[in-house]
C-alpha cells in the first residue's frame, strides 16, 4: 500500500495580490474622508433605550481624533496585509478582520459626527436590521434545505412574495394572524413544488425554473393585489388588513442592552427562526436526516446505492424549503408592515441566495451573513440623516455592493454541495 | 503481502450463497445491452465475467444489484426467484457492490460513508457511528486494512477507499460481491494485495464476481471464467486456458496481442522539460520539479496511479495551466508562457485524456471535429466563411485512412463508439505537421481492434522521427509502446527505466520509491526467495 499522498503546498507561488491591493485603496480611502475630512465635535453612540431596566452610559467619541486613529490602524493594517502576502503568501484572518472592523467603525463615526445631531442609537440600528434579517434569514434557510439536497433555489424571492401575500389576504379574510401564517407556508410550499416538479421530475434547468417562477409570482400577486386588495368596502380596504402578530417579550433576556431589544423582544417569527437556525444546523449535521441530505446533495449515485431514494430526498426538501421561505415572506406583513404592497420583498430573496453562499451552506454562517447584510441595509436609515459630501443614495447600495463580494468570493472561498444543480437521472 | 492461515479466514462464518441469473435481457430503447444472459455463481466461487469495454458486464451486474431492472429474464438466490426494485433489496440478499467509480461521498468520513442508508441512531434519529466504527476497526483488523474510522475520504489515497467500499459492503453482510473493474486504479502491488483479499473473502465463505478485461489478472484469481461480448455470453472458460484463446473469446476474432515494434531509433533530444512545478490554486503541488528530456524517434510513456500529476504535466505543456513554473522547450523555443494557440502551432499535437470532454464538440460533426484545429486555415476558409467542400473532401480522406467505422462524415461525434472517437482525435492531431505528439491514456475505454490499430499509428509517428509521449495508467499499454519509461508519484519523478522494465520495479515506482530504491528492495526481496528453508 502506498502511504498516504504527501502533498507540498507553496502559498507563495500562487499568492494574489488582491486583498493588500483592495485594502491600500480603502485605507487611502480612510486616511482621506475618516482623518482629513473628518467633521469636528464628537461622535455619540447611545447603547440604550430609556425603556430598558438597565442604562449604559452613552459612548461619546471624538470625531475627528477618532477618525484619525481608525485611519491609521487601516494603514497599518494594509501594510501588514502586503508584507503578509510576501512572506506567507496570504494576509492572515486576524488582519483581515480587524481591517475590516475599524473601517466599519471609522465609516460609522464619520457618518454619525457629519449628520446634525450627531448621536446614533446603536439599538434602533440593530433592531432596525432585524427587519431585513427575519426574512433573509427564513429565505436563506431555504436556500441551505434544497442547496444541501442539491437543487439550486433561486426562486425564494418568489417564495417570500408569495408568502407575504399570502399571509396578508388569508390574514385579513379570517383576521387570524396564525392562519395567515400558516397559508404563507402553504403558498411557499406550492412554490417550491413547482421547482421541485420541473426540475427534479421533468428536468428542467433549475435556474432557468427559478427564475420564471419568481416572474410568475410577482406577476401574480400584483395581477391579485390589483384586483382583490384594492376592493374598497365602506371606504377601507377589507382584503389588506392582515392582523399583527403580537410581539411577545421574553422576561429577563430582554432587559439584556443591545441584545434584548434585539433578539428578545420579537414577535414568533423571531423565536422561530432562532430556533430553525439551530435545528436545522444541528438536523443536518447529527442527524440520520442531515446525513442522507447532504449524501444526496453531495454523491447522489452513492446515496442511491444504499438505498435512498435521491429523488424523493430532493423533492421533500424542496417542499419543507418552500415552507421556511413562505413563513418568512409572512413576517413582512404580519410583523413588519400591515399591508400588502406590489413587489415588497424589493429583491430580498436574492440577498439571502448570497447570504447562503457567503455562509458557506451552513445555516449559522447564513445566519451571521444575513445579519451582516441586515447591518449595512439598515445604515441607510441613518444615511439620509447624515451631510456627506457623498450622496446617502449613494451609499445605500453598500449592501448590495457586499453582495456583489460575497458572491464572487473574495471573501472567503466556499465550496458548495458538489451535486447541487445537477439532476439525478439513474444510470 | 501477507498470506493468511487457514484458521484466520473461518472468523467470518456466514451462509454461503448460491446465485443464478437465468435469461436476463436488458435494453436501452433499441439498444439490446444484455441479451439472454445465463450465470451460475457458486458459494464460495471466484466467478469472473470477461468482456471488453462496452460488452455489457457493467449492465449485468447493475440489473443484478437493483439499479436497474431487467426487460425480462429472473435472478434466482439460492433456488428463490427474487425481484430487485433497487439497491436496498438486493443488500438485503446479501449482495455487495463494489463500483468501478467508487460510491464514496468525499467530504464525509469513513464511518459517515459505511453507517450511510443503515444508521444507527438514538432519541430523535441523533446520529450514533460509535457502533460502525467498532465494525469498522473489527473488519480492518481482520484483513489488516489498516483504515481508520475518521478519516474524510477525499484524503484517502484509492486503494485505501477500495478498502472502505469492501468494509461497506462487509458490514452490509454481503455474501456475494461484485468488484467491477477494481484494478483499474491500483499499481501491481495493491492489485496482488486485493487479490489475497479476495482469496481470504471466498475462504470465509463469501462467493466473488470479478469484472475485468485484463486477461493476466483474470487468469491469476478467477475459479471460473465467463466471458461476454456484445450482451452475448459466448462461453464459459477455465483460468488454465491460454491468454490467446481468452482473448480471441472476447473480441471474436484472433488478435495479435503483441505489437510488432522495431527498435527506436532515438536522434537528438528535441524536447526538454526543466524543473518544471505546477500548482493547484491554492499552492498544492500537483507537478513537483520534473525534469526530463524526449528525443525524436523514441517513445517516452509516462506511467502512474491516476492523479499523480500526469494530467496537469500535459497540460502544462499545451498552456492549459495557470500556475507553472521551470521551463519547457522544442527545438529551443520556450514553450511556457505561450498561448495554446501557439503551442499547437509549434508543432505539438494532443490528444486528451477525456475524448468526450476535451477531445472532441460531441454535437459537431465528424468533419467538423477533424478540423476544429485547422477551421482558420486558408485551406478550410474563404474569408470569414467555412470552406464545406474543403472540409468534407478533407474528413473523406482521414476517415479513410484512420478507419474510422461511421455511416457519414456528417454523423455527430457522439454517436460513435468510444474506439471510433479515439480515432478521429488521432486523424486530427496526426494531420498537422509535428514536431513533438503528445496523448493522454490514448486507449481508455477503447475495443481491442481499435486498440491495435492506435497502437500502430503511434508507432508509425515515432518512426517518422517524431518524439513521442504517452501518458497511461495502464501498465500493459505503458510497456506495449514504451521505449522508456518515466514514472510519476505524488507530482514527482521516481525515475525513468528502460522499456522493457518489469511490472514489480514499475509498480514499486508507481508506489512512491525511486529507481534506485525499487531495485535495491526488489533484488532484496529475491535473495531471500532463492533461499531454501
Amino acid at each position: 500500500m502506498s502511504t498516504a499522498t504527501s502533498t507540498v503546498r507553496d502559498q507563495l507561488a500562487v499568492r494574489s495580490w488582491k486583498v493588500p491591493i483592495a485594502f491600500g485603496f480603502m485605507a487611502a480611502f480612510a486616511a482621506v474622508v475618516f482623518a482629513v475630512f473628518g467633521p469636528d465635535g464628537r461622535a455619540t453612540f447611545r447603547l440604550s433605550q430609556d425603556s430598558d431596566a438597565w442604562q449604559l452610559p452613552d459612548l461619546v467619541l471624538p470625531a475627528k481624533i477618532t477618525g484619525i486613529i481608525a485611519a491609521l490602524g487601516c494603514v497599518v493594517l494594509a501594510a501588514m496585509s502586503y508584507l503578509q502576502t510576501r512572506t506567507v503568501g496570504r494576509t492572515s484572518r486576524a488582519v483581515t478582520s480587524s481591517f475590516t472592523v475599524l473601517f466599519v467603525a471609522g465609516f460609522l463615526i464619520w457618518i454619525i459626527g457629519g449628520t446634525k445631531t450627531q448621536n446614533i442609537t446603536l439599538v434602533g440600528l440593530s433592531t432596525g436590521a432585524m427587519l431585513i434579517v427575519t426574512p433573509l434569514v427564513f429565505g436563506s434557510l431555504s436556500g441551505v434545505l434544497c442547496e444541501r439536497s442539491g437543487v439550486v433555489n433561486i426562486a425564494i424571492e418568489g417564495q417570500l412574495l408569495a408568502g407575504a401575500f399570502t399571509a396578508a389576504l388569508v390574514g385579513s379574510i379570517t383576521g387570524n394572524a396564525f392562519a395567515g401564517l400558516l397559508a404563507a407556508a402553504v403558498a411557499g410550499v406550492l412554490v417550491g413544488f413547482m421547482l421541485a416538479a420541473f426540475s427534479i421530475k421533468y428536468l428542467v434547468n433549475q435556474i432557468i425554473v427559478g427564475v420564471v417562477l419568481n416572474v410568475l409570482v410577482a406577476g401574480l400577486t400584483g395581477f391579485l393585489f390589483e384586483k382583490i386588495m384594492k376592493i374598497k368596502v365602506g371606504g377601507a380596504t377589507i382584503y389588506n388588513q392582515p392582523p399583527h402578530l403580537p410581539n411577545l417579550p421574553v422576561p429577563l433576556l430582554s432587559e439584556i442592552p443591545i441584545i434584548g431589544p434585539t433578539f428578545f423582544r420579537q414577535s414568533i417569527l423571531g423565536y422561530l427562526m432562532l430556533v430553525l437556525v439551530a435545528g436545522i444546523w444541528f438536523a443536518l449535521f447529527h442527524t440520520r436526516w442531515g446525513l442522507r441530505i447532504r449524501a444526496v446533495g453531495e454523491h447522489p449515485q452513492a446515496a442511491d446505492t444504499m438505498g435512498i431514494n435521491v429523488n424523493r430526498t430532493r423533492f421533500l426538501n424542496v417542499l419543507a424549503g418552500g415552507a421556511v421561505a413562505g413563513v418568512g415572506g409572512a413576517y413582512f406583513t404580519l410583523v413588519a408592515v400591515s399591508s400588502f404592497s406590489k413587489d415588497m420583498t424589493g429583491g430580498l430573496g436574492f440577498i439571502a441566495l448570497a447570504a447562503l453562499i457567503f455562509g458557506r451552506w451552513n445555516p449559522i454562517g447564513a445566519f451571521l451573513a444575513a445579519m451582516l447584510f441586515g447591518v449595512a441595509g439598515n445604515l441607510k436609515s441613518i444615511l439620509q440623516l447624515a451631510v456627506t459630501p457623498v450622496d446617502g443614495q449613494f451609499l445605500a447600495m453598500l449592501p448590495y455592493a457586499l453582495t456583489i463580494l460575497a458572491v464572487a468570493g473574495l471573501v472567503g472561498k466556499s465550496r458548495a454541495p458538489a451535486a447541487s444543480g445537477v439532476p439525478y437521472v439513474k444510470g | 503481502m501477507k498470506s493468511v492461515p487457514a484458521s484466520d479466514t473461518n472468523l467470518r462464518m456466514v451462509a454461503t450463497l448460491k446465485l443464478e441469473l437465468k435469461g436476463i435481457t436488458k435494453s436501452f430503447g433499441s439498444l439490446v445491452a444484455n441479451d439472454r444472459i445465463d450465470l451460475v455463481v457458486e458459494p464460495g466461487e471466484i466467478h469472473c465475467l470477461l468482456g471488453e469495454n462496452g460488452a455489457g458486464k457493467s449492465t449485468l451486474m447493475n440489473v443484478l444489484y437493483g439499479l436497474y431492472e431487467p426487460t425480462s429474464g429472473e435472478i434466482l438466490v439460492d433456488g428463490q426467484a427474487v425481484k430487485f426494485s433497487g439497491p436496498g433489496d438486493a443488500m438485503a440478499a446479501g449482495i455487495g457492490m463494489v463500483h468501478q467509480h467508487f460510491m464514496l461521498v468525499p467530504v464525509f468520513t469513513v464511518a459517515e460513508n459505511v453507517a450511510l442508508g443503515r444508521e444507527s441512531t438514538g432519541l430523535g434519529g441523533v446520529l450514533d457511528l460509535e457502533q460502525t466504527r467498532k465494525k469498522i476497526r473489527e473488519i480492518s483488523a481482520k484483513f489488516g486494512f489498516n483504515v481508520d474510522p475518521d478519516a474524510v475520504i477525499e484524503e484517502l489515497p484509492v486503494g485505501v477507499q477500495q478498502r472502505v467500499e469492501i468494509i461497506k459492503a462487509l458490514v452490509r453482510d454481503a455474501r456475494i460481491l461484485i468488484l467491477d473493474e477494481p484494478t483499474a486504479v491500483l499499481t501491481p502491488q495493491e492489485t496482488d494485495e486485493l487479490m489475497d483479499i479476495m482469496r481470504q473473502l471466498t475462504a470465509g465463505g463469501t462467493s466473488i464476481v470479478f469484472i475485468s478485461h485484463k486477461l493476466r489478472e483474470v487468469k491469476a484469481i478467477s475459479d471460473r471464467i465467463t466471458v461476454i461480448r456484445r450482451g452475448k455470453v459466448v462461453g464459459t472458460a477455465d483460468p488454465s486456458a491460454s491468454t490467446t484463446d481468452l482473448a480471441s473469446m472476447m473480441v471474436g476474432r484472433s488478435v495479435n496481442l503483441s505489437l510488432d515494434k522495431a527498435p527506436a531509433r532515438p536522434g537528438e533530444e528535441v524536447f526538454r522539460i526543466r524543473n518544471l512545478t505546477v500548482m493547484s490554486d491554492d499552492g498544492t503541488r500537483l507537478v513537483d520539479d520534473v525534469s526530463f528530456a524526449v528525443a525524436t524517434g523514441e517513445i517516452l510513456t509516462v506511467a502512474g496511479v491516476q492523479g499523480n500529476g500526469q494530467t496537469e504535466l500535459t497540460e502544462a505543456v499545451l498552456g492549459l495551466h495557470r500556475h507553472v513554473r521551470g521551463s519547457i522547450t522544442l527545438d529551443g523555443h520556450e514553450l511556457v508562457g505561450r498561448s495554446v494557440r501557439q503551442v499547437l502551432d509549434a508543432g505539438v499535437g494532443f490528444v486528451p485524456e477525456d475524448r468526450r470532454i476535451d477531445g472532441l464538440v460531441g454535437a459537431f460533426s465528424i468533419a467538423e471535429n477533424l478540423v476544429l484545429d485547422l477551421y482558420g486555415k486558408k485551406e478550410f476558409s474563404r474569408g470569414s466563411m467555412m470552406n464545406r467542400t474543403a472540409i468534407a473532401e478533407h474528413a473523406a480522406r482521414k476517415i479513410e485512412e484512420f478507419d474510422v467505422r461511421t455511416p457519414s462524415a456528417q454523423a455527430p461525434a457522439d454517436k460513435l463508439s468510444g474506439g471510433n472517437q479515439q480515432k478521429v482525435v488521432l486523424a486530427r492531431e496526426l494531420s498537422r505537421p509535428l514536431k513533438l505528439f503528445i496523448a493522454s491514456q490514448p486507449t481508455r475505454g477503447v475495443d481491442v481492434g481499435s486498440i491495435e490499430f492506435l497502437h500502430k499509428r503511434i508507432v508509425a509517428e515515432r518512426d517518422q522521427g517524431t518524439p513521442v509521449i504517452i501518458v497511461s495508467t495502464e501498465l500493459d499499454e505503458v510497456l506495449e509502446l514504451a521505449d522508456r519509461i518515466a514514472v510519476l508519484f505524488a507530482g514527482r519523478l521516481m525515475g525513468i527505466v528502460p522499456g522493457k522494465s518489469s511490472r514489480d520495479l514499475l509498480g514499486l515506482m508507481m508506489a512512491g520509491l525511486s529507481a534506485d530504491e525499487a531495485r535495491a528492495q526488489l533484488s532484496a526481496t529475491t535473495t531471500l526467495k532463492g533461499e531454501p528453508s
